[in-house]
């Protein structure tokens, strides 16, 4: 079986946002960029795959020259080789085009990928790869199991759980808890720096939409607090005055 | 022209924050000169339910019936969806932004090429091509997007417009999906989580962290939940730790609300919490650390004990 992970390099969950260059850029400085939370599981959860099916793991990244340290931390986990596609990823339905084209050059199996990314929040590309492909495909994922060519998930929907049964090749969108996250022994750290990491060009394809600007929201003004003693008058204030009871 | 709106439901029952999309779609139908404002729904709904979406913002109802439709399956949805979008030449599809939604407006934009957009915060603006302004980095920032396509699909972040409710009715106009329809996923069952009101669904949510000390203390939360008639939640700790199911996790890496009234009890307010949190209209901090950085954030606060403070709210509310 032959699995691929897409992986977005991503501002920490604690990262600070700004932007420069008068909005139009984020601003990196101090910024620490990790594996996408949601693709780290899907990551492990393809390292488990591997460790119990005999799988090869290929992680692809969407990205400039800079995210090579990100990819490199996949390969540390576990995976077996690497593919960058050279080029900024701009917009979800460039990315998944990208994305597509790999898949169609090396028939992979099993495509994985985070719900969604954690900076722009889109949680689209798994879709648009599937139908550009012709093949299912599932988000968000919780638990994946593969029984011959049938795959076996557990997707959350709102208010509980769906469990279904679909053939392979399908992409699936994963989240929490589909596996632990892994973390990078000194071996692996070692191993990752010989293991392949394939960089290719991009394909032609037009950006359907353009980001204009970037904004912070506005500042929140100071909260009103309630005495403990009269923590009833709460009740009168959202009521009366912030009108939301 | 037509704008198309597409209302998820389940078991009989259209999800109420699904609806806004309609309202949305009316409001843009206005700055594009779109008149026509057709809500499609997939599955069985009675014919009053249906035609109540023209209280919501809808001229008309597509609905389409079969068994295909029982349960909300991805590729099933997608591909019906795009049918209607193809045989009447629709521009412009808007839903709300869900789990299930996401794969919907995925798929239809790459088998139509549409130009997608994904937690869309605020009406077209066409003033010079067609701009919408989506949230980024889980509510952290936000962004102007541009969007070039001459098919669109805009995936609306729940609360961007009042849900309008006018009164009014909309004809539904039962068809067939004319492409056949192949069913490549199987559901082989269904677990419904606990509790009666789905988090992302919920107009007041009530929320508790570790400073509840312990999953037996949550009692206290449900009893505030349920005279408020809100949904219950839980800080990303508390879910990892076991106290709490997952699926009750707020924040980034968790559910995203949006409701009317967040109120938080024993949660600090780390960035990824506040994250998860920060599109509700009303936050409220209840923490017995007047340090806590949900204080900042925070439009009212209680520095106290929550043990003593939520049943003091608990028995004002069933008082009133």
């Amino acid at each position: 079986m032959k699995i691929l992970v897409c992986i977005t390099h991503v501002p920490d969950t604690t990262a600070k946002i700004t932007f420069i260059d008068n909005n139009t850029k984020l601003n990196e400085s101090g910024i620490q960029f990790i594996i996408g939370p949601y693709d780290d599981f899907a990551l492990a959860r393809a390292i488990e795959l591997k460790e119990t099916h005999g799988a090869t793991v290929t992680v692809l990244n969407v990205g400039e020259a800079n995210t090579e340290p990100t990819i490199r931390k996949a390969l540390a986990i576990g995976a077996d080789d690497a593919i960058r596609i050279n080029t900024a990823p701009t917009d979800s339905m460039y990315v998944a085009h990208q994305i597509a084209d790999a898949i169609k050059q090396e028939a992979y199996d099993l495509i994985l990928m985070g719900r969604e990314s954690i900076d722009y929040n889109s949680g689209v590309v798994h879709g648009i790869v599937g139908a550009l492909l012709d093949i299912p495909s599932v988000s968000p994922v919780m638990v994946l199991d593969i029984e011959g060519t049938t795959v076996k998930i557990s997707r959350e929907i709102e208010g509980g759980k769906e469990f279904l049964e679909v053939e392979l090749p399908i992409v699936a969108g994963c989240q929490e808890p589909i596996a632990e996250w892994k973390i990078p022994n000194m071996r692996g750290i070692m191993t990752a720096r010989s293991k392949p990491l394939k960089v290719v060009e991009p394909v032609a394809f037009n950006h359907s939409t353009e980001t204009v600007s970037y904004e912070n929201p506005p500042e929140k003004g100071s909260v009103k607090l309630v005495d403990a003693e009269n923590a009833e008058d709460l009740i009168d204030l959202l009521k009366n005055e912030a009108k939301v009871l | 022209m037509s704008i198309l709106v597409f209302i998820e439901g389940s078991e009989g029952v259209l999800k109420k924050s699904s609806k806004e999309a309609i309202s949305y779609a009316a409001q843009a139908g206005s700055i594009l000169n779109d008149q026509e404002i057709v809500a499609v729904v997939l599955g069985s709904y009675d014919e009053s339910i249906l035609s109540n979406l023209g209280s919501n913002g809808a001229t008309k109802v597509i609905n389409v019936e079969g068994d295909v439709f029982a349960e909300n399956q991805i590729g099933v949805f997608s591909d019906s969806i795009q049918g209607i979008m193809t045989d009447n030449d629709i521009k412009l599809l808007v839903m709300i932004k869900s789990s299930f939604s996401d794969n919907i407006g995925g798929r239809i934009a790459g088998k139509t090429g549409a130009s997608v957009v994904s937690s869309v915060i605020s009406l077209p603006d066409v003033s010079n091509g067609f701009k919408v302004n989506k949230s980024i980095f889980t509510g952290k920032a936000a962004t102007t997007v541009s969007v070039n396509g001459d098919i669109k699909v805009l995936i609306v972040n729940k609360n961007t417009v009042e849900l309008q409710e006018s009164g009014d009715i909309a004809p539904v106009e039962k068809i067939q999906v004319s492409s056949d329809i192949e069913v490549k996923i199987k559901i082989t069952g269904k677990e419904k989580a606990e509790g009666d009101i789905l988090l992302e669904d919920a107009d007041i949510v009530v929320s508790g962290g570790r400073g509840l000390k312990g999953p037996e203390n949550w009692g206290i939360i449900e009893d505030l939940a349920k005279a408020l008639g809100a949904a219950t939640g839980c800080s990303k700790p508390v879910s990892d730790v076991g106290w709490r199911p997952h699926h009750e996790h707020v924040g980034q890496t968790g559910v995203k609300v949006s409701p009317n009234l967040y109120i938080a009890v024993g949660i600090s307010g780390a960035i990824q919490h506040l994250a998860g949190v920060n599109s509700s209209k009303v936050l409220v901090a209840i923490n017995n650390d007047p340090e806590a950085p949900f204080f900042k954030a925070a439009d009212y606060g209680i520095v106290g004990d929550a043990f003593e403070v939520l049943p003091k709210l608990t028995e004002k509310i069933k008082s009133l």
